[in-house]
């Protein structure tokens, strides 16, 4: 089945189109996670109470206090959040698989999770409860960055300079040796295994506060992907054909890697590890519309965080008042749906 | 350990594949104690002795003299009942009272050789973790399995079955017999007219517990609503609350089981994003619970009681 990938001219083309078509469905699915919850709140009301938070506008929904807090202060944040992790998510999954040209990349590839993963556990084990609202967000960044910077240094003292195989490699090694403290660590401290799963397995629920923590870097990192969808169409060729039209597959594959390791730390960092969503998001994109890297990866952003927004409302809605772990929807729901995608699309991609 | 928690970080590892745990009693091999052998030295009064626990009957051929406690209730318990001289080591999680002989062994990870060094003639667990109970029944060291209670009853028995195991049963019957008088009297005394609600929080995530729990039943003495009640059984019965649900249902009373864990208080409640509006907050009516006590089923029951019946008490008066 696999037929070599054809360089196609007309999705890159038909790229404003795409992107007009992922916003459409961001939008619907925000409206559909700001809709949905555990509260009892008629989707009436919370179209009044959402045209009040609007500038100059004053609508009375009705709403007591407290149920215009909760939507404010906590089903808006979370429907937010979930787009930014999972559009972070996707894009650096997408990303990943650009520069090592492995469909099988995503962006725990390199020690993100593993890394963040032992800092997390850490904080949780060694300090004291009252500060980790704080410091949990902090560690998983810092713990992701690092497994990344460990697993290139290794990759590139072991191999030869931007080979990819080794770096691969490498991020295997990195992501056993530091998963192996991580289970060491939490040993050490059985009774908080409940919470260690808790972080694993994900969580959008955090807020406004790690709305603004995590901004910047959101920002930051997707802007610098999105400019490189060029330079991926051409490494996908190979390094001697790119190196020849005049580009330097290393440095490029360095910033890709940069953005995309960011991208992924802070997504990490407010939200846990939630699987899936960045090697499957840019798989059904590509199967959609098309491989070159200018439209997979901002059809990739906007597609990730509609996903994650609605595995969330899943997670929120479907044993209400209780919550599933939103790591377990975006696998559960995730995977057939990525199957049905590769059956109705015999498309060849990568 | 707390053992609600622990209850559930088993459920957590079962769920994750990662080792068979929890409180099997149907491991089939009920610790052999040795058969009671017309030793030389003269059985005290009441030995040799069978007690049904968690792992089916067990036989104590005389009195201990060298228990191994592996779980923080049976620790309170076998203090409370007298046995306390007769402890020699209990576990790294046990830490009421403060006289009981704290050691590095683990409930959790149970190591079989650390504990056969402690050279005991009867060993006491809450959970079978890692085959402990078949373990230390291959060497002839009588194990009592006494699982997290999930009714009163229970809690009564497990006093009862210690009681009975260490030569104290007297002491063990009047205060179980105590413990229950003192529920019903606190029972009694609450005012259950009001039907108020409450939302009793394990940890942060926040992940609650249901009537069907122990504790829940505890509360359910007081005549109060469990707003976590409305969580579907696949919930199970410790389900991860969604924090806007608790918010809207507005409870009456917070109990906080996770006070020393989490750190957690009134004012921690009210930073949390959509909370600060909380009656329950605004009334001061979050209760304070001690996490230890309100996660283990000894004779400290009372205690939790007693803070739930003050509470309530004032939440009426209002």
């Amino acid at each position: 089945m696999p037929v070599p990938a054809v360089k196609e001219s007309g999705p890159a083309r038909a790229r404003p189109l795409w992107v007009v078509g992922g916003l459409v469905v961001l939008a619907l699915a925000m409206v559909a996670g700001l809709l949905g919850g555990a509260a009892d709140i008629s989707p009436w009301q919370v179209v009044l109470e959402a045209a009040d938070w609007l500038p100059f506008v004053d609508v009375d929904s009705g709403l007591a206090p407290v149920e215009q807090g909760l939507l404010l202060q906590l089903r808006l944040p979370r429907v937010l959040v979930a787009a930014v992790v999972g559009g972070l998510l996707a894009i650096a999954g997408a990303g990943y698989q650009g520069v090592f040209r492995n469909p099988l990349a995503d962006p725990y590839l390199l020690g993100a999770a593993s890394g963040a993963g032992l800092t997390v556990t850490m904080v949780i084990v060694f300090v004291p409860g009252d500060v980790q609202t704080v410091s949990v967000p902090v560690a998983a960044f810092a713990g992701a960055v690092g497994g990344v910077l460990l697993a290139y240094a290794l990759g590139n003292t072991a191999g030869r300079a931007g080979g990819t195989a080794t770096l691969v490699l490498a991020g295997v090694a990195v992501t056993s040796f530091l998963t192996a403290i991580q289970t060491f660590v939490q040993q050490l401290k059985v009774e908080e295994l409940q919470r260690i799963y808790s972080w694993i397995l994900g969580d959008v629920g955090g807020g406004w506060d790690q709305l603004w923590m995590v901004g910047p870097y959101a920002l930051c990192s997707a802007v610098l992907l999105l400019l490189h969808g060029r330079m991926l169409d051409v490494l996908s060729v190979g390094d001697d054909e790119a190196t020849s039209l005049g580009v330097r597959a290393a440095r490029i594959r360095l910033v890709v890697l940069l953005g995309a390791s960011l991208a992924t730390a802070a997504a990490v960092a407010v939200s846990g590890l939630i699987a899936f969503v960045g090697i499957v998001v840019p798989h059904v994109v590509r199967r959609l519309a098309g491989g070159s890297y200018r439209v997979v990866l901002p059809l990739s952003l906007l597609g990730g965080a509609a996903f994650l927004v609605m595995a969330d409302l899943l997670a929120r809605v479907v044993i209400a008042p209780a919550e599933l772990p939103i790591g377990v929807v975006t696998a559960f729901v995730g995977a057939p749906f990525f199957v049905v995608v590769l059956r109705m699309t015999r498309r060849a991609s990568m | 350990m707390r053992p609600v928690r622990t209850a559930f970080t088993g459920a957590m590892l079962g769920l994750l594949a990662l080792t068979g745990c929890g409180q099997s009693s149907g491991t089939g091999t009920a610790s052999v104690a040795p058969a009671p052998v017309p030793s030389s030295a003269p059985a005290a009064a009441g030995f040799p002795v069978t007690v049904e626990a968690g792992n089916g009957p067990v036989t104590i051929a005389k009195k201990p003299e060298r228990i191994v406690s592996l779980s923080p209730t049976a620790t309170e318990t076998l203090f409370a009942i007298g046995a306390g001289p007769q402890v020699v080591a209990v576990d790294d999680q046990s830490n009421h009272p403060a006289e009981a002989p704290k050691t590095d062994l683990s409930g959790f990870k149970p190591n079989v050789e650390a504990i056969v060094a402690q050279k005991p003639d009867l060993v006491v667990v809450a959970n079978d973790a890692d085959k402990i109970v078949t373990e230390l029944g291959k060497l002839n060291v009588p194990v009592l399995l006494e699982p997290a209670a999930t009714k009163l009853e229970e809690a009564y028995d497990e006093i009862a079955d210690l009681g009975a195991a260490t030569g104290n049963k007297p002491k063990a019957d009047e205060i179980a017999a105590g413990v229950k008088a003192s529920l019903e009297k606190l029972a009694a005394e609450a005012p259950k007219d009001k039907k108020l609600t409450y939302y009793h929080e394990l940890d942060v995530t926040p992940y609650a517990a249901t009537s069907s729990t122990f504790i829940g039943q505890i509360y359910g003495l007081f005549g109060l609503v469990n707003i976590a009640d409305k969580a579907p059984d696949a919930a199970g019965g410790y389900p991860k609350l969604s924090a806007e649900f608790v918010a809207q249902a507005d409870p009456d009373l917070i109990f906080l089981a996770d006070v020393k864990c989490c750190a957690q208080n009134s004012a921690a409640l009210a930073k949390r994003p959509g909370w600060k509006d909380l009656s329950a907050i605004k009334n001061g009516q979050v209760v304070e619970l001690d996490d230890d006590v309100a996660s283990r089923w000894g004779p400290r029951v009372v205690d939790l009681a007693t803070s739930v019946g003050q509470a309530v008490q004032k939440a009426a008066a209002r």
